[in-house]
């Protein structure tokens, strides 16, 4: 089976003023696959992240060239608010808004246009289910998401995402501020979500990439430098540099 | 005691006396005006006209004629000053002409309140053509309170946490439904504040109402925003100065009247800023 590429960026060069973050990185993300991206600080893998659904622009020194298709579309016809809800992104630390966990997952929905207390409570319940988090807040959608745990939090998150649609989940390091535990929970979704998502991973822990990803693309000082089955790139990655970074020499 | 110890009680001891100092004044200011004004204040004062000279019977138009000045310059500023503030904070560039535009919001608010009464008179009285009236005397105290209600806005938007625009905007939100639902509520208690500030000492100024909208005399409440209308610090400075004769309590009892009306529209404040930060969980 061929497998068909949801995402394809094109000689893509980012920076930030005169800084170059990223130089000319060239590669497809496969449909419903789970593509880990690694490399040590700085290398910009979270660059490369954010530039898929334009969230860099936020900061007005941005400069980007190079192309990004979403399927067969070149996103440079799409609006951001399009762009974003076609590709969510769950951040580093979990980000909840300082309102009630319903309303957490009902805002993304709501600015979509969608309207009345049903359809916003059936997408709210299947958002959170999809994330394995009904369970836990059915009785209390309507506290603070702040008073749910980390880990929560961060499914809270997913869920969140999930509830606008969209084909593509971007995770800028989602299990950084996260106990083992949790970090488990966050994996275990991931793993459920492939079904239905393809799902774009930043970590830092190289171990996490191992465990979750199906390919993997290291990044170092803005380069690609090599890109594989997961497997292949943790047993016999083909460049020096990867493998010194892997086996923990330099990173 | 070390002698470290001993320095620190001393700082101690000096900034606890110099900050003691500062209430001084306003206590001393406020006891003065109740204990001279109370006798003058009765039920009769604040719901009368003035009567003989204004030297026997109320306040009451000039208690109505400050609302509705505080009430008209609110409608103006308010919605002025808060969206150019969000445009500032939210939309603008961070060009050489919007740090020109911050600059001059902040260096507005040093003009002298006597400046921007005589820019009201020949702007909206003669050039405009409202005459001495509500609404040119609203005008001008709208627009010499801008400064500080964009500066409280635009620090209010600013503290909100960047991480929430991100959230938004990540979800596919417009930029507009980003400031609506996710900046603008929780910037609200600052804004407030920032606002009755302002109105506060709105109330209380005389100079730019002096020529464009303060009557000296006029018993009667006002029918149109077209009308002059008699404030209390205008009347208060006319009893003070223009008037011989006056019992000084009728003075200081306006200004009691005066000072209870902006310590009011704080206690408002307050109370808003309170129910506002019980939401406030980040």
């Amino acid at each position: 089976m061929v497998a068909e590429a949801i995402i394809r960026t094109i000689d893509l060069s980012c920076s930030f003023g005169s800084l170059t973050v990223l130089k000319k990185v060239s590669l497809e993300i496969y449909k419903n696959e789970i593509f880990g991206i690694i490399g040590p600080a700085n290398s910009g893998k979270t660059t490369f992240l954010r530039a898929l659904n334009r969230l860099n622009y936020l900061n007005t020194s941005y400069r980007q060239s190079g192309e990004i298709f979403l399927g067969e579309q070149n996103t440079r016809t799409l609006s951001d608010n399009i762009l974003r809800k076609k590709i969510g992104i769950i951040f580093a630390l979990p980000q909840v808004l300082p309102v009630s966990i319903y309303k957490n997952v009902a805002y993304g929905p709501k600015v979509h246009g969608f309207k009345g207390k049903d359809t916003l409570n059936q997408i709210v319940e299947t958002a959170l289910k999809r994330a394995y988090l009904w369970d836990e807040v059915k009785d209390r959608l309507d506290e603070p998401a702040v008073r749910l745990s980390g880990g929560q939090q961060q499914r809270l998150c997913i869920a969140r995402t999930l509830a606008v649609e969209p084909q593509v989940i971007l995770y800028d390091e989602p299990c950084s501020g996260l106990d083992p535990i949790s970090t488990a929970k966050v994996e275990d979704t991931m793993q459920q979500l492939k079904e239905n998502y393809t799902q774009i991973l930043v970590t830092n822990n190289t171990k996490q990439a191992a465990r979750v990803s199906e390919r993997c693309g290291f990044f170092l000082m803005g380069d690609l430098v090599e890109i594989g089955q997961t497997p292949a790139i943790f047993t016999k990655p083909r460049d020096k540099r990867t493998d010194d970074y892997i086996s923990g020499r330099f990173g | 005691m070390s002698a470290a110890k001993l320095r620190q009680q001393i700082a101690f001891i000096v900034l606890g006396a110099i900050t003691l100092f500062v209430i001084v004044p306003i206590l001393l200011t406020i006891f003065y005006v109740i204990k001279n004004g109370i006798g003058a204040i009765s039920w009769e004062f604040i719901t009368q006209p003035p009567r003989n000279g204004m030297r026997q019977g109320g306040i009451f138009p000039a208690i109505v004629g400050t609302i509705l000045l505080v009430i008209g310059t609110m409608l103006f500023s308010l919605p002025l000053g808060v969206l150019a503030a969000i445009y500032l904070v939210e939309y603008a560039r961070d060009n050489f002409f919007t740090r020109l535009v911050k600059l001059s919001v902040v260096n507005l608010s040093g003009i002298p309140s006597i400046v921007y009464g005589l820019f009201g008179f020949t702007m909206f009285v003669l050039f405009l053509r409202l005459g001495t009236s509500i609404l040119a005397g609203s005008l001008t105290l709208a627009i010499m309170s801008l400064p500080v209600v964009i500066t409280a806005t635009k620090e209010a938007l600013e503290s909100v946490p960047l991480s929430f625009r991100e959230i938004s905007l990540s979800l596919g939100a417009t930029k507009w439904q980003t400031v609506r639902h996710c900046v603008l509520p929780y910037a609200v208690p600052g804004i407030l504040t920032g606002t009755v500030l302002s109105l506060g000492r709105a109330a209380g100024e005389t100079a730019p109402i002096l020529f464009t909208v303060a009557a000296f005399y006029l018993p009667r409440l006002p029918r149109s925003v077209f009308d002059q209308v008699m404030a209390l610090p205008y009347h208060l400075y006319v009893i003070s100065t223009q008037v011989p004769n006056m019992p000084l309590k009728l003075s200081f009892a306006t200004a009691f009247v005066l000072i209870a009306l902006v310590f009011l529209m704080n206690l408002a404040s307050i109370i808003l800023r309170a129910h506002y930060r019980k939401k406030k969980i980040w």
